[in-house]
């Protein structure tokens, strides 16, 4: 085996990187944007066509919303107040929405067996002994809106907040959000009735998918916005590359 | 290059191959095995077929859910429909006794049906969802007999994978594969709750087709055809649905 100089320099100079992120975190987490993004705008151009909630098995511009979006809707029959119409894009929509749908299943199967068998959820998510305490949780919170600078140990791996919400948007809500999904499908729950039946109905399951999609949104957006706060260029860097800094940088 | 990264490179290249080879495997399984939609090309291509070869593969027997009386819309919501025809408004006018449904292509012996010729095949009625694409929904009692009966009365030849279907609207079509033809919910309908079918739910005659969502269930139907392809209907992807930017296969 022989090195040239140039590789020994480069090693060297890689001396104060970490390996942060694996391959596969990284690949399923860009596929998992690509995907949630398509899924979120059409799921939006979707809920415009028909800007009604309804709780139960049925509901229609005949019968009692649970509650209403106060926008225009881009079908005629529905009674908005607006006395406009816009312009229908379901069609694409929903053909998006579900090839993106099978692209986050696939990404998200991969991802998790993958994470259970290399441990990546118990080493990385799953919060260690020690933090496993509401005063943990809550000092690392406290520490979050006082702006305090990031513990050094933040640049190599997850606190316990972080790791909370992870596994509950890995394996709660995304879950979630597929399951009330599929139950809006005449052929899935002619095949598997109790998965609407188990939510109260079809128009339930519409409704709880519609929600479930705003908490997802909401984690996008704070995710997003740690992110900045944190260092963007160093934890884009992470995701991108997999290394990142073992010093930590203020933005 | 170090010996590690040349071991990435080729761990990464054995995948990418295993990948593309998987996949090429995969769509020619799937053309033999007709999974793939008529509508199954284009950019939506492959979240399209499989959508649809899911469902064939995992629930093309399973039926569409069906509710008990007590559950049945005091509100169902017709939906908007053009103008109707002078046409159609002659033969309603007559009481529809002129309606007649042309039953033709690959079949031993292509039939015209009179709505009387119909109500003599066994009756057959479910109580089942009507889901619109758009969200809403609306439970009803749906009388009329299976499209099976009707097949089998016209002897369907076996080369036959498609079952067209055309409203009197002259844009509005659709087509069914076999085993959804097939289907025992599969109604060709003439009365909803206990009454004749109205016109604005589609009467006098409605193919239901319950596993699917609302548009597939096309109104005033006056025409059936058996055929083996769906490519010499429109621009051959299956039904007007996908020519206005819809998913032919409409389970989901």
């Amino acid at each position: 085996m022989c090195y040239s100089p140039l590789v020994l320099a480069t090693e060297s100079a890689r001396k104060s990187e970490i390996s942060r992120h694996s391959a596969v975190v990284r690949v399923t987490h860009w596929l998992t944007v690509i995907a949630f993004v398509a899924l979120l705008i059409t799921g939006g151009e979707i809920v415009i066509s028909h800007p009604r909630f309804y709780w139960g098995e049925v509901g229609n511009s005949g019968t009692k919303p649970l509650f209403s979006l106060h926008i225009p809707a881009s079908r005629g029959t529905v009674p908005t107040g607006y006395n406009f119409v816009m312009p229908d894009q379901n069609g694409w929509s929903r053909y998006l929405h579900f090839q993106a749908a099978w692209l986050l299943l696939f990404t998200g199967l991969i991802y998790g067996i993958v994470g259970f068998w290399t441990g990546h959820f118990r080493k990385n998510l799953v919060p260690g002994r020690g933090q496993r305490t509401w005063s943990a949780f809550r000092g690392v919170m406290a520490k979050t809106f006082r702006r305090g600078p990031p513990d050094v140990a933040d640049a190599r791996s997850y606190n316990v907040v972080q790791r909370a919400t992870y596994l509950i948007v890995i394996f709660v809500l995304f879950p979630l959000v597929i399951w009330t999904g599929l139950a809006m499908s005449p052929a899935f729950t002619g095949a598997f009735p109790w998965t609407v039946i188990a939510l109260g109905g079809r128009q339930s399951a519409r409704t709880l998918h519609f929600f479930l999609s705003g908490a997802l949104l909401l984690f996008l957006i704070v995710h997003v916005a740690m992110v900045y706060l944190a260092g963007f260029k160093s934890r884009m860097r992470a995701m991108i590359t997999g290394r990142a800094s073992a010093e930590e940088e203020r933005p | 290059m170090s010996a590690m990264s040349r071991r990435k490179f080729l761990r990464a290249g054995l995948v990418t191959t295993a990948g593309v080879a998987g996949i090429a495997a995969a769509d020619r399984l799937a053309h033999r095995y007709g999974l793939i939609p008529p509508d199954g090309g284009g950019i939506y291509g492959p979240g399209e077929t499989l959508n649809y070869a899911a469902q064939r593969l995992f629930a093309s027997h399973a039926p569409a859910r069906e509710f008990p009386r007590s559950m049945i819309s005091k509100t169902p919501f017709a939906n908007a429909v053009a103008p109707q025809s002078d046409a159609f408004k002659q033969l309603q006018a007559g009481g529809f006794a002129d309606w007649k449904l042309t039953v033709d292509g690959m079949v031993a012996c292509p039939t015209q049906f009179s709505l009387a010729d119909l109500k003599h095949f066994p009756v057959s009625s479910q109580i089942t969802e009507v889901a619109c694409e758009e969200g809403w929904s609306y439970i009803a009692e749906w009388i009329g007999t299976p499209l099976k009966g009707i097949l089998r009365e016209v002897g369907v030849l076996p080369q036959a994978r498609f079952i067209a279907y055309f409203s009197i609207y002259p844009d509005w079509w659709d087509s069914l594969d076999m085993s959804e033809a097939r289907h025992p919910q599969t109604l060709l309908t003439m009365g909803m709750n206990d009454g004749d079918l109205p016109v604005s739910f589609g009467g006098p005659l409605r193919l239901r087709v319950p596993r699917q969502l609302g548009y597939k269930s096309v109104k005033y139907v006056t025409h059936l055809t058996a055929t083996d392809s769906m490519k010499k209907f429109g621009k051959g992807l299956g039904s007007a649905a996908p020519e206005g930017g819809y998913a032919w296969w409409a389970g989901i």
